[in-house]
C-alpha cells in the first residue's frame, strides 16, 4: 500500500497525498491530472481501471471533483482530487477517453456543478432540460420556482451537443456538433413504453432494422435525492434508499447506515449484523426473482411473472412481519435495526429455502431451456470483460462478462467475510449469460440464508446512539453491493447534524450508459432483450 | 296480448305505477323484461371493464404488478387488460413521483387517452410531492396538471388499498349520466380551459 502513495508522489512531485492506507486521496493540479489519469490506468503497479465515480463539490471557495477508482487486478481503492478557484466558468481536463464511463458522470457533474470537462464529447445536461437556469447542487443555487416552473410545455430539443476543445494556444474552444449524423433515421423510444423498465429514453438511429447509434435521455424522474439530504439530519436522509432502487432498499439502507457508523465510530451488535445481512440477500432473492419475470414477459413470456412472483410475495411476508411494509420498509437504522425479528421469522426463512430450488427448477424448465428464448438471448449484446470494467457495468451484469467484480468478496463488510458462498462468474457477456448469472445467485443466496438461520445470536437488535448525531469533519466513501451492481455512498462532513454533501454513486447509471456501446449493429427488437438483460431501475440511475 | 310503446300514453312514460303494471302484465305473460335507464346499462359494462394504461414512474409502480399477478389478481375486477398505448386505456394511475421533466409527456399521455377518462392519484407522490415535495424538480401533486377522480394515499399503497382506489372509481363511473344531464364532463372542460396546452 505505502509504495502506491511512494510512486505517486515520485512521479508527480506536486501533488498532494492524504487520506487512510487503504484509501489514499491525491490532490493534484488540473492541468497535471490527464498524465496523472494515463498513469494511473496503465502502470502495471497501479492499474485503476476501474472509475467507480466522480463526486462533484462545490467547498464554497472552489469547485472540483473527486474521482474514486478503483484496480480490478490488486483491488485497491484510491481517491483524486482535482479543483478550479474560477466559479464562473469552471473548467477540468475530461478523462471520458481513459475510462468510458466517465463521458457520462462528467455530463451528471456539469449538471449539478455547471464544471465543464475540455475534452469530453458530449457536454450536454443529463438530468435537467436545456434552459434549466442554475446548477442545482451548487451552495449558492437559487431554489426560487419561478426560475424553473412546473410547465406542460414540451421543452426543447436539440440535434446538437457541444464539446470544448483546446487549440495549439492552449485556449478552449466551443465547438457544436451534432447528436446524429445528418440524414439519420430516428425513431424515439420512450419515456412511455412498457419495455423500457420505468420512464427512460432512447432517441435510436436506425439503418434499416440495424441500430446505428443510441442517444440516452434520463431525468424523467430525477428527484433531487442528493440536494434534499443536504438539508436533512443523519437519521432523516435514510428512508431516501428505500426510494432509488426500490429492489434494494434493505441493501441501500445497509450500505448508508455503515457509512454513517463508520464515521460516528459506532459499533453494532452481531445480531444487528446478521439480520442485515439476511434481509439484504432475501432482497437479493425478491429483486432476482422480479427480473426474472419482468425479463421473460418483455421477451414475451408472460406465465413466468405468474411463477417468479410468487416467491416474492413470500419474501415479501417475510419482510412484512418484521418490517411492517411490503416495499419501502426503512428497516435498518443507525446502530443496528428499527425493531426485533418477528417471532417466526426463522420459520418462514426455513420454509422459504425449502421451496426455492423446486421454483428455480421450475423457471429453468420453463424458460432458460425454451428455444425462443435461447435463440433471442444467446450471443445477443455481448460485452467483452476489457469494456464492462472500462463502461463501470458492474453487478450481475459485470459478472456476466466474467470480471469479478462481487463487492462483498472483493471488499468485505458486514459479515460477509465469514460466510461461505461462490461468487457467480460467467464468461459469455450475452443476455443469456446475464439471465443465467442472476439464476445462480439466487441459490447462493439462499446457500447464506442456510448459514445463518439457526445462527442468529441473542443481544440487542440496536445500540444505544446519541439522539443528535453529529459526524466529525472528514469524508468517507464506501462500495457496498447492492441487487444491481457496486453501491458507493460518499459522505463529506462539516461536523453538523446534516451532511454537507452525500453522494449516491448508484450501479444503474453506467447500465444505462452502455446501451449505446452494446446495442450497436444488434436489431433493434434485440434492444429490449438487452435492456431488459441489465436490469437498470431508473428512480435508481436518475435519483 | 301483445303490448308495444305504441299502445301507452304518451303521459304514462313518466308514470311508473303504469309501467310497473305494464311489466307485471309481460312478466305473467312469459316475457323476460327488466325496465330500467340505458345509463345505468352502460355504467354496469363501463364500471367493470376499466382498463388501465401501463404507466409507472417509480415505486407504486412495482405494487401495481404485484396488483397484476395471482395473488392479488386484478382480473377478478375487469381491470387486468393493462394497455401499452393510452389509446386503448381508461384510465391512468399515476404511480409515482411527476417530475418538471416528465409533466409535458404525462399531460400528453392524459390527452391522448380517449374520452370518458379517468385519473387515480397513486402514492403520496402524486398527490402531493410526498418525499420529495421539497425538491427543486418534483411536481408538487398532479392536481395541478390534469384532474384527479381519486386519491389513494400510501408510500406506496398497499395493492389492497389500490384495489380499494379502483373499487372507488368503478363506483363513481356508476353513478354517472352517460348520455347527458349533470355529468363530469363539463367540470373537466373548465379544468382543461384553465390549463391549456399552447399551440405551436
Amino acid at each position: 500500500m505505502a509504495n502506491i502513495k511512494e510512486k505517486i508522489a515520485q512521479l508527480f512531485p506536486q501533488a498532494t497525498i492524504e487520506g487512510t492506507e487503504e484509501q489514499p486521496l491525491v490532490s493534484i493540479a488540473d492541468a497535471q491530472w490527464r498524465s496523472l489519469a494515463k498513469t494511473l490506468r496503465d502502470d502495471a503497479d497501479l492499474q485503476y481501471d476501474y472509475l467507480v465515480t466522480i463526486v462533484g463539490m462545490d467547498w464554497t471557495d472552489s469547485l472540483g471533483c473527486i474521482y474514486y477508482l478503483m484496480s480490478s487486478k490488486h483491488n485497491t481503492m484510491l481517491g483524486v482530487k482535482v479543483a478550479t478557484t474560477d466559479r464562473q466558468k469552471p473548467m477540468l481536463h475530461s478523462v471520458a477517453d481513459i475510462w468510458a464511463v466517465g463521458c457520462l458522470y462528467e455530463r451528471e457533474v456539469y449538471d449539478f456543478y455547471g464544471i465543464i470537462f475540455i475534452g469530453n464529447p458530449d457536454m450536454r445536461r443529463l438530468f435537467l432540460n436545456i434552459d434549466w437556469v442554475g446548477y442545482p447542487l451548487r451552495k449558492d443555487y437559487d431554489e426560487n420556482p419561478e426560475l424553473n416552473p412546473v410547465s406542460i410545455e414540451n421543452e426543447r430539443q436539440s440535434d446538437t451537443t457541444d464539446t470544448y476543445v483546446e487549440d495549439d494556444k492552449g485556449n478552449v474552444v466551443k465547438r457544436e456538433v451534432n447528436v446524429f449524423e445528418p440524414g439519420d433515421f430516428v425513431v424515439n423510444i420512450g419515456p412511455q413504453h412498457p419495455a423500457t423498465h420505468g420512464v427512460l429514453r432512447f432517441r435510436t438511429a436506425v439503418d434499416g432494422e440495424e441500430i446505428k447509434k443510441i442517444d440516452v435521455y434520463m431525468g424523467y424522474i430525477h428527484r433531487g435525492v442528493e440536494k434534499l439530504c443536504e438539508n436533512l439530519t443523519y437519521p432523516q436522509t435514510l428512508h431516501f434508499m428505500d426510494r432509488l432502487d426500490y429492489f434494494s432498499a434493505h441493501n441501500y439502507h445497509h450500505a448508508l447506515c455503515r457509512v454513517i457508523e463508520k464515521a460516528a465510530g459506532i459499533q453494532i451488535s452481531r445480531r444487528a449484523e446478521v439480520i442485515r445481512v439476511m434481509m439484504d440477500e432475501l432482497s437479493r432473492i425478491a429483486s432476482h426473482c422480479l427480473f426474472i419475470g419482468t425479463y421473460c414477459m418483455d421477451l414475451g413470456a408472460t406465465t413466468m411473472l405468474f411463477y417468479t412472483l410468487r416467491v416474492r410475495e413470500q419474501i415479501l411476508d417475510i419482510m412484512e412481519k418484521t418490517c411492517g411494509a411490503r416495499m419501502t420498509f426503512n428497516y435498518d437504522c443507525i446502530g443496528g435495526v428499527m425493531q426485533d425479528l418477528a417471532p417466526d421469522f426463522q420459520a418462514d426463512v426455513k420454509a422459504l429455502i425449502a421451496v426455492l430450488p423446486k421454483n428455480i427448477k421450475e423457471y429453468n424448465k420453463v424458460f432458460t431451456g425454451n428455444v425462443i428464448a435461447k435463440n433471442r438471448m444467446e450471443g445477443v449484446g455481448v460485452l467483452s470483460r476489457e469494456d464492462a470494467i472500462s463502461y463501470a457495468v458492474t453487478g450481475p451484469s459485470g459478472r456476466a462478462s466474467g470480471w469479478a467484480c462481487d463487492m462483498r468478496k472483493l471488499r468485505p463488510y458486514s459479515i460477509y467475510s465469514e460466510l461461505d458462498f461462490n461468487e457467480v462468474v460467467a464468461t459469455e457477456g450475452d443476455s443469456m449469460a446475464r439471465f443465467k448469472v442472476r439464476i445462480a445467485e439466487m441459490e447462493e443466496s439462499a446457500k447464506i440464508l442456510e448459514q445463518l438461520v439457526d445462527n442468529i445470536p441473542d443481544g440487542e437488535y440496536c445500540v444505544k446512539v446519541p439522539k443528535v448525531l453529529k459526524l466529525p469533519a472528514g469524508r468517507w466513501f464506501e462500495v457496498t453491493e447492492g441487487c444491481r451492481g457496486a453501491f458507493g455512498v460518499y459522505i463529506e462532513s462539516d461536523g453538523s447534524t446534516k451532511p454537507y454533501r452525500l453522494k449516491l454513486a448508484t450501479p444503474c447509471l453506467p447500465l444505462a450508459g452502455v446501451v449505446d456501446h452494446i446495442t450497436r449493429g444488434s436489431k433493434i427488437a434485440d434492444l429490449i432483450t438487452i435492456g431488459g438483460s441489465l436490469d437498470y431501475i431508473v428512480p435508481d440511475m436518475d435519483r | 296480448m301483445e303490448v308495444t310503446t305504441k299502445s301507452m300514453p304518451y303521459e304514462a312514460f313518466k308514470d311508473n305505477e303504469y309501467i310497473e303494471g305494464l311489466v307485471k302484465e309481460l312478466q305473467d305473460g312469459g316475457v323476460n323484461v327488466v325496465v330500467g335507464t340505458f345509463d345505468k346499462l352502460i355504467n354496469w359494462g363501463r364500471s367493470n371493464s376499466i382498463w388501465p394504461l401501463t404507466f409507472a414512474t417509480s415505486c407504486c409502480g412495482i405494487e401495481f404488478v404485484s396488483l397484476g399477478a395471482a395473488r392479488f389478481d386484478m382480473a377478478r375486477f375487469g381491470w387486468e387488460v393493462a394497455r401499452a398505448s393510452p389509446r386503448q386505456a381508461d384510465f391512468m394511475m399515476v404511480a409515482g413521483t411527476i417530475v418538471n421533466r416528465m409533466v409535458p409527456v404525462f399531460r400528453r399521455l392524459y390527452d391522448q387517452l380517449a374520452e370518458p377518462k379517468y385519473v387515480i392519484a397513486c402514492g403520496s407522490c402524486a398527490i402531493s410531492g410526498g418525499p420529495f415535495r421539497k425538491s427543486y424538480h418534483v411536481a408538487k401533486g398532479i392536481e395541478g396538471i390534469v384532474p384527479v377522480d381519486v386519491f389513494v394515499p400510501g408510500c406506496p399503497p398497499r395493492p389492497e388499498a389500490m384495489i380499494y382506489g379502483i373499487m372507488q372509481l368503478s363506483r363513481k363511473i356508476k353513478v354517472e349520466r352517460f348520455f347527458g344531464g349533470v355529468n363530469r364532463k363539463q367540470k373537466r372542460e373548465d379544468f382543461l380551459n384553465s390549463h391549456p396546452v399552447e399551440d405551436k
